[in-house]
């Protein structure tokens, strides 16, 4: 099957063959321990009393950041806004992206030209995307402050505001990664057989049936891998967040990736900083074990037809 | 399937009216925004009834930037140039590092194989500030902070988990008979290697290097825990702008089009690649 199992026409070629795919993902393969080894070391400082600005008082204090970290109610805080976020943004991506998936299914030029549209929000950087919502909901000329106050919000303060914030963040998530999950999901519906849509006008099925009943489970496997991926980015969304607020106005966008940065640049408490991530790590570990088993199960479909 | 009414056929129009508005109107208003002076962009209501001017694009490029209260110098094109530089070399290395691991990964089943896939592969998930806090601290140590090098070690991170798993993808499409009769023609594993695997598997090379150029690209959190304001990406650079004093809004609005106008050409050039890409091999377009 594979070039390995070739009977090597010569001795030297015998010796050659058992080395070379070790030789071959070496490079790869060097790169992959140089990343560990920071990933050991943030366990290490996350058992640490450590501060940049007290390097003199660190030491070992084992479990006491994880403690400290349970009994604070701004790390719930950074669960919870983490949480919503992520919920919010994946949920509403999903129902747009499957609703446009849907009305350009057909191939036709205007609904190629459109899906093709849509990418340039998706291949804009996240960080410049915030700087570009940030420059229209501007309280002195954003024309989306203008649009506001004449749908009847004359103060309309988008992100600077702490009842808003949330949900002007969420608006360039949505921006940004609507796209990503469209363009899955579009790619999925025009792969599915045609047999089953076929015979189901043919019975007169109507079409809100076929929906449920043929297309959302036929579609299942790509909804899982589109919105398991967005998950995975979107619970540790850093960029939109820090671009637009750095967190805040006051914690009312302290996801834990803005939380952990502000700790370890700021308020410089490295241990604390790393506990954070250990638990975000966590997190997305169990997700990523379920994402790719999805994903794996796609990919060797796709591979399958090819 | 075509018996469709004119009532659904306006409700659709208009259902993608209104989707193609909210997505293109940002990317327009702010290309916009980049050829009017404060004064037209200050007015309210908005209009986009305007006389054009280049001056900020001009300040940008010469970085120059002349106010009421003297002359002030930008760094843009430093930052432009540095995302040039760091996607660029990023994208080398990972196609240098990854294409060979890619085919052996394909090709060869090893002991181990899979597991350094999936663990290049979980790096794509990890959170990059759990890696990058402690790098931070590590390259002061080492002398790679702020470096070029320190950084495109780093961009490696994104890059090559995603050649590897599309490249492998492409690889394994190949039919291993091809490579197997070119063997027993008596060429060597190289020869085989660089005459018939790599050219089969160009187009699919070349589409992930673009996409990692993409992502590299606009990548924010490496620089901006790793880099200081001379090594910046447009990323990072354009976030420090904002808060510079004296900037006016129509320099920040090309400075922003400046920074996403590569992506975004480069995103239409390879669209056909991109559903392929995104989802690292899962699902083709």
């Amino acid at each position: 099957m594979t070039a390995a199992d070739i009977a090597a026409p010569r001795r030297r070629f015998r010796i050659g063959a058992r080395a070379l795919p070790y030789l071959l993902s070496l490079p790869a393969l060097l790169v992959c321990i140089a990343i560990l080894i920071p990933f050991g070391t943030a366990i290490y400082y996350s058992l640490q009393r450590f501060r940049l600005s007290q390097p003199w008082a660190r030491q070992m204090n084992w479990g006491e950041n994880y403690l400290n970290l349970f009994t604070d109610p701004a790390f719930w805080n950074t669960v919870q806004v983490s949480l919503t976020y992520a919920a919010l943004t994946v949920g509403l991506e999903l129902c747009l992206g499957l609703g446009i998936a849907l009305l350009l299914q057909k191939r036709t030029r205007l609904n190629n030209f459109v899906s093709i549209m849509l990418l340039l929000p998706l291949m804009t950087a996240p960080a410049l995307a915030a700087l570009m919502w940030k420059l229209m909901t501007n309280p002195n000329f954003g024309v989306l402050s203008w649009l506001a106050s004449l749908m009847g919000f004359p103060d309309f303060r988008w992100a600077s505001s702490p009842d808003t914030a949330l949900l002007t963040v969420v608006l360039v998530d949505i921006w940004v990664y609507t796209p990503f999950i469209m363009i899955l999901l579009l790619a999925g519906l025009r792969s599915l057989p045609t047999q089953p849509f076929e015979a189901a006008a043919l019975d007169g099925v109507p079409r809100s049936f076929v929906f449920w009943r043929i297309t959302l489970p036929m579609l299942t496997p790509y909804i899982l891998t589109a919105s398991l991926f967005r998950l995975l980015d979107s619970i540790q969304q850093f960029d939109i967040i820090y671009a637009m607020t750095q967190g805040g106005p006051g914690d009312t966008l302290l996801v834990f990736q803005v939380e952990a940065y502000l700790n370890f640049f700021q308020s410089t408490n490295v241990g604390r900083s790393a506990a954070l991530m250990i638990i975000l790590w966590a997190i997305t570990y169990v997700l990523s074990s379920i994402f790719i088993k999805n994903w794996l199960r796609l990919r060797e479909r796709a591979r399958g037809e090819a | 399937m075509e018996h469709t009414s004119t009532l659904e056929r306006v409700l659709r129009g208009l259902a993608i009216a209104l989707i193609v508005t909210f997505f293109m109107f940002p990317i327009i208003w702010i290309v916009l925004m980049s050829f009017q002076t404060n004064e037209t962009i200050l007015r309210s209501p908005p209009s986009i009834v305007f006389a054009p001017t280049l001056s900020n694009y001009v300040a940008l490029i010469t970085g120059k930037l002349e106010s009421a209260a003297g002359t002030l110098d930008i760094a843009f094109m430093r930052n432009l140039g540095n995302s040039v530089l760091l996607s660029t070399a990023s994208v080398a290395l990972a196609l240098v590092l990854g294409v060979p691991a890619a085919y052996a990964f394909a090709r060869h089943k090893f002991r181990g194989s899979e597991d350094i896939a999936f663990t290049l592969l979980s790096f794509r998930f990890a959170p990059p500030l759990l890696v990058l806090l402690p790098l931070a601290l590590y390259f002061q140590d080492i002398g790679l902070a702020n470096t070029y090098i320190g950084l495109i070690w780093v961009y490696q991170l994104i890059c090559l988990p995603l050649i590897l798993w599309i490249v492998r993808g492409y690889f394994e499409d190949i039919s291993a008979d091809v490579e197997y009769a070119y063997r027993i023609a008596g060429h060597s594993w190289f020869a085989t290697f660089r005459k018939i695997a790599l050219p089969l598997a160009g187009p699919g090379i070349a589409a992930a290097g673009l996409l990692a150029f993409i992502f590299a690209w606009n990548n924010f959190v490496f620089a901006l825990v790793l880099a200081s304001a001379d090594k910046q990406p447009v990323t990072v650079g354009a976030l420090a702008f904002v808060t510079a004093s004296g900037i006016q809004y129509g320099q920040i609005a090309a400075a922003i089009v400046l920074s996403i106008a590569p992506t975004l050409a480069l995103a239409l050039y390879a669209q056909r690649y991109l559903v392929e890409g995104l989802s690292l091999g899962a699902v083709k377009g």
